[in-house]
């Protein structure tokens, strides 16, 4: 593991908006040797429980090992996929049913690896990273999101 | 006399602990030590599913760090 370079933060207060996605892609016009862009962006579902009904999740972290975790993935991934970048956000704090929380963008020169990186890096997140979901119902309520 | 340990809670073990972090004078050499050790004084714990972090990283067995400087208690994933 190479230690050289601080890791990246990838947290963002609340949702993630489409127009800060559609800026991050803008920032990439100017990397003219992309030929291939895939995007996986997160989104709130309104799940049901017992007739109640999800309303936002709030996100917390453990963010230190979050961010060292990520490092760790994302060393993983360039080395096992040509990509010539790749950005991750995640929410922290509430995002409403219907917003986004995960938004992860690989650019490479050609397309076949870039949908291969792109879920291996979303199944690692999933599972790699200290983050921790309270779903909030209509009535106030509230249950732990685990993903499975 | 042990120097108390920074410990963090997260998720719905900060819930229940009612705390995010705290000072405490503990002593194991496990995670099963500590595992006992904490569900005796927080026995709501004895019934969720957590991790142990030591320094930050998730730890199981013997604990082989001499100095501790973080525990951290971290329920099932949620990300993404």
């Amino acid at each position: 593991m190479t230690m050289n370079k601080k890791p990246k933060n990838i947290f963002i207060q609340g949702p993630i908006t489409p127009n800060f996605i559609a800026n991050t892609i803008a920032k990439h016009q100017s990397k003219t040797s992309i030929g291939a862009h895939n995007i996986f962006l997160g989104q709130v579902r309104a799940d049901e429980l017992n007739g109640k009904t999800v309303e936002a999740i709030e996100y917390s972290a453990h963010e230190e090992m979050t961010l060292t975790a990520m490092h760790e993935i994302r060393e993983a991934i360039f080395e096992s996929y040509e990509l010539t970048c790749m950005h991750i956000y995640h929410s922290l704090g509430s995002v409403k049913t219907g917003e986004i929380c995960l938004f992860v963008f690989v650019s490479a020169p050609h397309r076949k690896v870039v949908f291969k990186a792109l879920e291996d890096v979303v199944e690692r997140i999933k599972v790699v990273l200290p983050i921790f979901g309270k779903e909030i119902y209509s009535d106030q309520t509230h249950q732990w999101k685990v993903n499975n | 006399m042990n120097d108390p340990l920074l410990i963090k809670y997260f998720g719905n073990i900060a819930e229940i602990v009612g705390t995010h972090e705290e000072q405490l004078q503990l002593s194991f050499n496990t995670i099963e030590q500590l595992r006992n050790q904490l569900t005796e004084r927080y026995p709501k714990l004895i019934n969720l599913e957590f991790n142990i972090a030591v320094n930050q990283k998730i730890t199981e067995g013997t604990i082989t760090s001499k100095t501790i400087t973080e525990l951290a208690l971290l329920p099932p994933f949620a990300g993404g």
